[in-house]
């Protein structure tokens, strides 16, 4: 009989602290990609009303906070942190381990970013809320604004090695800049 | 020398460094090269080609002569300008081009023959034999001729790339660009305001001139201030832009005077709106001789007089034909700096401070090795010699129109300032200011960026304030001169050694072109992309071709404004940033076990898992062959592309990517599935599983799932929109593992927490099982002909279900295979990879032709059957094997008709895959040959020309191994 033992993606890599930046691995619990079917936008947004108190996101938005909902793409967003109700107008596939997310908090936390995300993240543009699919240096993924200081980053489970060490690098350079 | 009370930093401490070896002390604060001239240094460096003595001709980042190297070895830095290269405690440089020794350069032969190697004698030259120009005479010209180098060992210096947004970006901290920041930061505008110097200021900080009652540097320090308090402000010093792309995006250069941080940043800023106030750089004059050391632009004896406290001279002389420049004679003289004349080309030029001024004269010709000693001038009396050890000439002013010119712009002649200013809208959003945009004053300067600070504002539907300080407005007098008639060569471009019969020279073979002149003379190349000589060459060439310099027109400037090293731009990419690592669950396993891994995409997958006794990879390989052809073996197969496909109408969907039917698959069972493009050709294969009535998920290969996955989006939104269907990769979730042998089943059944058996789990099926609690997805598939299955579980499970297997495995009498084995394995069954489907490659040629259903349409369908793709001459799958069974193969090798010659025009097709096979004792192939199928049997020849192999081989069935497929079904 098998005994199956979870290992999160970051195991070993995480978390750290480099300069005033704090990186950490964050599990948010079951992550479902929901894509409703044509023409079942608005009864999929209403079933997750009534679960969570929140709809489908518009394009570039993050809803709620435990759980929460992000906009991944076209037609497509990311529930986390609770089971994924029935939801007939809508593909549910469940990527609960095909991402590695990790919040990267600190006063220079949109320097490190900088380094990394191509897209504009000061504050009165990208606020709290806001998300966006874009490249995380050479990956894909996506960046949320959590907090003033507060970003998580999703990229795929298997680049979380190169997820680590784009971000160490990326601090190095900022902490390195500080200390002058 | 130093001038005691002179210089913007009174307090500065003293630094040691060494040039060529000597040791010497400058100041904080100071260039190399106000630091070299304030030790009396002249002589920095030798020319490019004839290997002249040079000095320092300039104050800032269009030095052509000052180029050196600093660092050792792998940090080794070449063509650092020393003019822009601060001084820190313990620099170490060096200067380039000169053997043995910067004074006593063995090259400098080439001046001597200098007639002999003027512009195109190159071309002329050494046209025979042919064969030498590569072998012999292009290396010994590229060792005579060249700047500083590389140290050829991998750079280990940290280099950053990073990314800034803002509403405006302000290029140039000089009056304009201050005031241009000022006015729109204090509007509300976010701001960054980039200047490639150590300070702002610009040329404030090099001239005497009061700014709202207060000196220049004052009033700069008291802006700079305001800005620098404000939170939508962002001050980069020492940041050069040097590129203007697209959609408001700039590439700048910020260069860190951090020892042990980054050593440079590659920035790229976005921007809704940009002002140029990059100002202008001072031209000089061609007379005979006028670049030997001493011999300096006006504007940068200024600079090093009144910024540095350095005066380049004791004895100076100016020569100039406008009035802007007499002001170095005035504050040269305030300093207390001998001035022995002031020669201006013009008959009417005003006198402006206690000088001996030379109305109407020409400096003819000069004197000094190593550094400059007389002048000759030319006056209304005759000929003059005047003694003097720094002559600091101006021939007026170029607008820096450089970025205006990035985006295809040409910029507009204009007579009133003698040069180039920037074309209206040459960049998109961008608008210029200052001396820029040919506004010479002071005030001028800091009127036009307060107003194009203010408009830029009000397009951000902001209220500015127009606000400028009193300041000097002189007018810009000035009088054409470009060159002045004498014996001896006329230098234009220092940086390249091109001389005005050079220009004259190329028009004279009808490279009248000002492009053609700039080819055949290379003026205007390298480092310094003639900022300083372009103007001038442009006019030798108008006068040549007898036309005006606005027909003649300028060469294009491109990016980068200065050099920028690739180290910058390419930050982040060495060592294991080059590229993102993929690893599977079961890598840290894998490694354990000593495999060597290999890439596959970015993936990183386990070669073979060699044992202590086995001494080559192919024991190890035949080993894993053995556990999978005789028990069991186990194989991560998580990298292939796995995508869910959900929807009403998801199988009509399959049924259209497809070439073949998926709508009648039954639920819980799996189908290969062969992806034709639309041009009929081979896509991609995979098998393909009804997990639901309207749920799919399809595998791809590892290499092609990006693909794959853009495919299906192209299909869904724009050729079959009506179909409702939706897709994800859930590559990333599941942890897959192949595990395959006639023990398979019983290994699983040790795992699975319910025992499956054939009549519920056969061939082709798929379904839902469980693992310790854990719900899995199990697919009976095979890739190695064997009795096998998949196995997913969510990728948090796989590294330690992929230790229980191998364990399990190894307890039965298998274990782990790498890919090498899974390589044999798949072409003992004649199954196809990309090794096959390379692109060129159509479902016919793999004998896969009735896979393709004329009972529906796919993409790729009607494409497929068009004449010529199904005609026997066609190179159809084979399989090879040698008939001497120690015969070896190669793939890469071509086949040719037993006893034809080995030539292209023989060629009967190829060969895709070798292997040795160990259940069969010897190699065997699969490849494409002409009309294959009908040819078995037949005897072949491979001939591999690179790998000098030639083999007789006989065309076999690409299945070696259990032809009736019985072992998978088992």
């Amino acid at each position: 009989m098998a005994k199956l033992i979870p290992s999160p993606p970051c195991a070993g890599l995480l978390p750290k602290t480099i300069g005033s930046l704090a990186i950490r691995e964050v599990d948010v619990g079951p992550i479902t990609l929901i894509a409703p079917f044509s023409g079942g936008g608005s009864a999929t947004s209403d079933v997750l009303k009534a679960e969570f108190g929140f709809g489908f996101p518009s394009p570039n938005r993050a809803l709620g906070e435990n759980p929460r909902i992000a906009w991944f793409g076209l037609n497509q967003a990311l529930l986390m942190g609770a089971a994924c109700p029935a939801l007939p107008q809508a593909a549910c596939v469940d990527q609960s381990d095909g991402w590695v997310i990790v919040c990267l908090e600190g006063a220079k936390v949109q320097d490190v970013l900088a380094r990394v995300v191509p897209i504009d993240l000061r504050a009165p543009v990208f606020k709290q809320g806001h998300t966006a699919r874009t490249l995380v240096g050479h990956m894909h993924g996506a960046v949320t604004r959590m907090g003033d200081q507060r970003f998580e980053l999703t990229a795929m489970r298997s680049m979380a090695a190169t997820l680590v060490h784009e971000l160490e690098r990326a601090a190095l350079g900022v902490s390195a800049r500080s200390s002058q | 020398m130093r001038i005691a009370g002179k210089g913007l930093n009174p307090n500065a401490k003293p630094l040691t460094f060494t040039f060529d070896g000597r040791t010497y002390t400058g100041l904080e604060g100071d260039t190399l090269a106000s630091a070299l001239l304030a030790n009396g240094v002249r002589l920095v460096g030798r020319s490019f080609k004839y290997h002249r003595p040079r000095g320092i001709l300039t104050a800032g980042s269009e030095e052509p002569n000052a180029l050196v190297t600093t660092g050792e070895g792998p940090a080794q830095d070449p063509n650092q300008r020393a003019t822009t290269l601060e001084l820190y405690d313990g620099l170490v440089a060096r200067s380039q081009n000169a053997w043995p020794s910067l004074k006593y350069d063995a090259m400098a032969i080439n001046d001597i023959a200098s007639p002999f190697l003027s512009a195109g004698f190159y071309y002329k030259t050494f046209m025979w034999p042919q064969s030498f120009w590569e072998k012999l005479y292009e290396p010994i010209i590229r060792r005579a001729a060249g700047l500083g180098a590389l140290s050829g060992q991998a750079n280990e210096d940290l280099y950053e790339k990073v990314f800034a947004h803002c509403d405006v970006l302000v290029i140039g901290a000089g009056p304009s660009g201050i005031m241009a920041a000022l006015t729109a930061a204090r509007a509300g505008a976010d701001v960054i305001l980039a200047d490639e110097s150590s300070e702002y200021g610009g040329r404030l900080l090099s001239e005497t001139f009061d700014v709202g009652g207060q000196p220049g540097a004052n009033w700069v320090a008291d802006q700079i201030a305001e800005l620098a308090a404000m939170d939508n402000v962002r001050l980069m010093s020492r940041t050069t832009v040097t590129g203007a792309y697209d959609q408001g995006t700039f590439g700048a250069l910020e260069q860190l005077n951090a020892r042990g941080g980054p050593k440079e940043c590659f920035w790229r800023i976005v921007c809704k709106h940009s002002v140029l106030c990059a100002g202008a750089l001072e031209r000089p004059i061609a007379f005979p001789n006028n670049d030997r050391p001493g011999i300096m632009m006006a504007s940068a004896v200024r600079s090093y007089l009144n910024r540095c406290g350095v005066a380049p001279g004791r004895t100076v002389s100016v020569f100039c034909n406008n009035d802007d420049a007499h002001r170095t004679a005035v504050d040269l003289i305030d300093a207390g700096v001998d001035v022995a004349a002031v020669i201006d080309s013009r008959t009417d030029a005003p006198t402006m401070g206690q000088y001996r001024l030379i109305k109407g004269g020409r400096v003819i010709g000069t004197k000094g090795r190593h550094r400059v000693t007389h002048v000759s001038v030319s006056t209304a009396e005759g000929i003059e010699h005047i003694s003097t050890d720094c002559l600091a000439m101006s021939g007026g002013w170029n607008p820096t129109v450089h970025l205006t010119c990035h985006m295809n712009g040409r910029p507009d002649w204009n007579d009133a300032v003698l040069s180039f200013v920037p074309g209206e809208n040459a960049v998109p959003n961008m608008s210029v200011a200052g001396s820029a945009a040919g506004h010479m004053s002071t005030l001028a300067c800091l009127t036009s960026g307060a107003e194009i600070g203010a408009d830029v504002a009000r397009g951000l539907c902001l209220s500015p304030k127009v606000v400028v300080p009193t300041a000097e407005d002189a007018p810009y007098r000035i009088e054409a001169l470009w060159q002045v008639e004498g014996k001896g060569r006329k230098w234009l471009d220092f940086q390249n050694d091109v001389h005005v019969k050079d220009v004259q020279l190329a028009a004279q073979e009808n490279f009248r072109s000002v492009e053609h002149m700039k080819r055949y003379t290379t003026q205007g190349m390298a480092t310094d992309q003639g900022k300083n000589s372009n103007v001038q060459a442009l006019a030798v060439l108008a006068d040549a071709t007898g036309r005006g310099i606005p027909d003649t027109g300028t060469t294009t400037f491109r990016p980068p404004y200065v050099p920028v090293s690739i180290g910058a731009m390419g930050a982040g990419g060495q060592g294991k940033g080059f590229a993102p690592e993929r690893l599977t669950t079961s890598h840290q396993a894998s490694v354990d076990r000593g495999a060597p891994m290999i890439e596959a995409g970015l993936w990183y997958r386990p070669s073979y898992f060699p044992k202590p006794t086995e001494t080559t990879w192919l024991d190890s390989c035949n080993r894993e062959v053995g556990y999978v052809r005789n028990a069991v073996g186990v194989c991560d197969v998580s990298t292939l592309g796995k995508i869910d496909i959900q929807g009403p109408d998801a199988a009509a969907f399959l049924d259209f990517v497809y070439c073949n039917t998926f709508s009648t698959l039954k639920e819980n069972r799996v189908r290969y599935g062969l992806m034709l493009r639309e041009d009929g050709h081979v896509m991609d294969d995979g098998t393909t599983a009804r997990i639901g009535p309207n749920h799919y998920v399809m595998t791809t290969t590892t290499a092609a799932a990006g693909q794959v996955m853009t495919h299906l989006e192209w299909v869904a939104q724009a050729l079959r929109p009506d179909l409702n269907v939706r897709f994800a990769s859930v590559t990333e979730h599941w942890a897959q593992f192949a595990i395959a042998g006639s023990k398979a089943r019983e290994l699983l059944n040790t795992m699975l927490d319910d025992p499956i058996d054939d009549d519920q789990w056969p061939f082709m099926s798929c379904g839902v099982v469980s693992l310790g609690g854990v719900s899995a997805r199990l697919f009976r598939i095979s890739f190695s002909g064997e009795h096998a299955y998949e196995l997913a579980v969510p990728a948090r499970f796989g590294a330690s279900l992929f230790r229980q297997l191998v364990a399990q495995a190894e307890g039965m009498g298998g274990g782990a295979y790498g890919m090498e084995a899974l390589n044999v394995l798949r072409i003992e069954k004649g199954f196809i990879t990309h090794a096959e489907i390379h692109g060129r490659i159509t479902a016919f040629d793999l004998g896969l032709d009735r896979l393709v259903s004329q009972k529906k349409d796919c993409i790729g369908n009607a494409a497929s059957r068009r004449e010529g793709l199904l005609a026997p001459q066609r190179e159809q799958l084979v399989g090879l094997k040698p008939v001497d069974k120690a015969g070896k193969m190669t793939a890469g090798a071509h086949l040719f008709g037993n006893g034809a010659d080995a030539v292209s025009a023989n060629d009967q097709g190829y060969v895709t895959s070798v292997c040795f096979s160990p259940t069969l004792g010897h190699s065997i192939g699969m490849g494409f040959l002409i009309d294959g199928p009908n040819r078995i049997g037949e005897r072949i020849q491979l001939v591999d020309h690179m790998r000098d192999v030639q083999t007789l081989c006989e065309v076999c069935s690409p299945v070696f191994f259990d032809p009736d497929g019985g072992r998978a079904r088992g």
